[in-house]
């Protein structure tokens, strides 16, 4: 009997640096965006797919040729790349902007998401693009689907479970939707963007940081991608949400409910 | 194939003098489930009726989306409505529905594309933007048209509602999608008395989806859909295990007739369904009435709930943050308070 024919799937998670989720933001005095000053780490969503795109090779072992996780962000964003090569990612492409450049818009990280797609065909292309299902500076959550929508893919948005039948070269995701949860039956190539319940990230050993350093990052331009980052949405202001001040506190459970019931709220 | 020709006279001013730019035309989709419009689509028709200009509503639905279609040609604000139906969009997926929208989209005269931000639309609207070559607004929160440079701007709340940007869409984008936050527009009521006429539009046939729906499981509830109802009950992580977060919660939730929901922790933890998650990753909720009980108030959780008109916090720390948003704040252990305010709420 021959032995069957191996698949080999190549994973692609694209991660972004965003400020800290625990920071607590501030926008700055022009009221042209926030504080960027504090600090940041790798947006909580694309943790979950980075972690995704490894446990899918430990359940899969040989199956999966290659993880490459790729960024698109100022020269720091290397420490976003450094994290989930540490993590378990195989290699990383970075996609430089100039610090000062006006962050991407999805649109714009999707055509050179497609791109980098396109430049992989010779490495065997890729079946798999983890997302994070949205950004946490951002709260866009676009770019997966729109990387589905430009490359004619099928997309499995705020997936909570993935299980991939490399063999068949499909997918079942159960995904997250408004009162309740739906699963679909993925063909590959596939866009799967994350939900917070996927998985619990690991963190990266000392040792696998070590090895981090190591692990090849290639280096790449917007131009090299032929894709024009070039915001299309103006920024006119940012400003702080209107303040919302506490009432103070009562003292007992029946001052509660004379404040309850004086603002109209009773028994139905 | 598409009855483009028939959608386009309508909408279309058949003589338009130079240089005027196209006035407002929006495509709103209107979700339903069991034959139920969505509250959230109400709240987008409202949000598109604010652009000055005509208002197509879009529904799309399996072979038994009749009745669904009789509610809404009375809603007010629509000028027309769409319908398309075929057994592809029983259990719609964005693979299926976009190839719709494009040819809907790619030879008439919509200026604008509005949804409610739920899942669904979440997933399909930027698919669509994209196959348009044009970006996406999402969850806006206020609008404002110009006609006369054919500028649309939003505001839209990032960083987890700790920051509103606006943003404008120039007329260098023709056709300008948005998502539109429930919360922040009132939903479009119903008018007996106004029906716009109906255009079945066919559907696009997609013979090779790569995705194929298999099943939905909903989570049953007799209460009231937590993300439009007045008043919500919510519980975080002291609640210990699911029967506590029910025994405790609900009773009050029946008493005020409140839907309940639930910090991450608690959903986390697996107390409560992933559906009743309140925050920037879960519902945005803005009701009436807010309780929050044993919830701390990280940024994330407050970002889902920060525009209720009353909030009412109980928790044994003084110094948890939901006090800095709470306009009344108890600071007591929330199995003693829970049972005494049931009791004395009945009273």
């Amino acid at each position: 009997m021959r032995p069957s024919v191996a698949r080999l799937l190549n994973i692609l998670v694209p991660v972004k640096r965003a400020v800290d989720y625990a920071v607590k933001i501030r926008v700055n005095a022009q009221q042209t965006g926030v504080d960027l000053n504090v600090k940041h780490s790798m947006n909580p969503f694309d943790e979950i797919a980075v972690e995704e795109a490894i446990r899918i090779r430990e359940r899969l072992k040989e199956t999966v040729k290659s993880i490459k996780v790729v960024t698109i962000g100022p020269p720091k964003s290397l420490d976003t790349l450094r994290t989930a090569l540490a993590m378990g990612a195989d290699s990383a492409i970075h996609v430089e902007i100039p610090e000062s450049a006006p962050s991407p818009e999805p649109l714009g990280v999707a055509k050179a998401l497609r791109a980098i797609i396109d430049r992989q065909k010779e490495a065997g292309g890729v079946d798999l693009v983890i997302l994070g299902k949205q950004a946490i500076d951002d709260d866009s959550g676009q770019t997966g689907q729109m990387l589905a929508g430009l490359l004619g893919w099928g997309q499995a948005t705020y997936a909570s479970k993935v299980d991939i039948d490399a063999e068949g070269k499909v997918a079942t995701v159960l995904r997250e939707i408004d009162g309740g949860s739906e699963e679909l039956k993925c063909r590959l190539p596939l866009i799967i963007t994350t939900d917070l319940r996927l998985n619990e990230p690991r963190y990266a050993s000392l040792p696998n940081i070590m090895k981090a350093k190591k692990k090849p990052v290639e280096k790449l331009k917007a131009e090299d991608l032929g894709v024009d980052l070039t915001p299309r949405l103006e920024t006119v202001k940012v400003a702080e949400p209107p303040k919302r001040v506490g009432g103070g506190k009562v003292e007992s459970v029946d001052e509660l409910v004379t404040k309850l019931k004086e603002a109209g709220f009773t028994a139905v | 194939m598409l009855r483009l020709g028939a959608v386009r006279r309508v909408s279309r001013p058949l003589v338009r003098a130079y240089a005027t730019p196209a006035s407002p035309h929006a495509l709103v989709l209107l979700e339903h489930r069991a034959g139920v419009l969505d509250s959230g689509s109400l709240s987008a028709l409202t949000a598109a009726t604010h652009l000055g200009g005509q208002v197509t509503g879009l529904i799309i639905s399996g072979p038994d989306g009749g009745s669904v279609v009789a509610k809404a040609k009375k809603l007010k604000g629509l000028t027309g409505l769409l319908h398309s139906t075929s057994e592809l969009y029983s259990a719609p997926v964005p693979e299926t529905v976009s190839p719709l929208l494009t040819a809907l989209l790619g030879n008439t005269p919509y200026t604008h594309v509005v949804s409610a931000t739920t899942s669904f639309a979440k997933s399909l609207l930027p698919r669509v933007a994209a196959q348009l070559d044009v970006p996406a607004v999402s969850d806006i929160t206020s609008l404002e048209h110009d006609a006369a440079s054919n500028s649309t701007t939003f505001t839209r709340p990032i960083y987890a509602g700790n920051a509103i940007a606006t943003v404008k869409a120039s007329s260098s984008i023709p056709v300008k999608f948005f998502t539109v936050r429930g919360t922040s527009f009132t939903a479009a009521p119903s008018d007996d008395n106004t029906s716009v006429d109906v255009q079945e539009v066919d559907p696009v046939a997609v013979s090779d989806s790569p995705t194929e729906h298999v099943k939905t499981s909903l989570t049953k509830s007799d209460r009231p859909d937590l993300g439009v109802a007045s008043r919500v009950i919510s519980g975080g992580r002291p609640l210990k295990n699911a029967e506590t977060f029910q025994a405790t919660l609900y009773p009050l939730a029946d008493v005020l007739g409140a839907a309940v929901g639930a910090s991450r922790a608690a959903v986390d933890a697996g107390y409560a369904d992933n559906s009743l998650q309140v925050g920037q990753t879960g519902k945005v909720v803005a009701p009436e009435l807010y309780m929050a009980f044993g919830i701390s108030g990280a940024i994330q959780h407050l970002a889902g709930m920060k525009d209720s008109k009353l909030i009412v916090a109980v928790n044994k720390d003084p110094d948890a943050p939901i006090f800095q948003v709470a306009d009344v704040g108890l600071v007591a252990d929330l199995y003693e308070v829970i049972p005494q305010l049931v009791e004395k709420l009945k009273q």
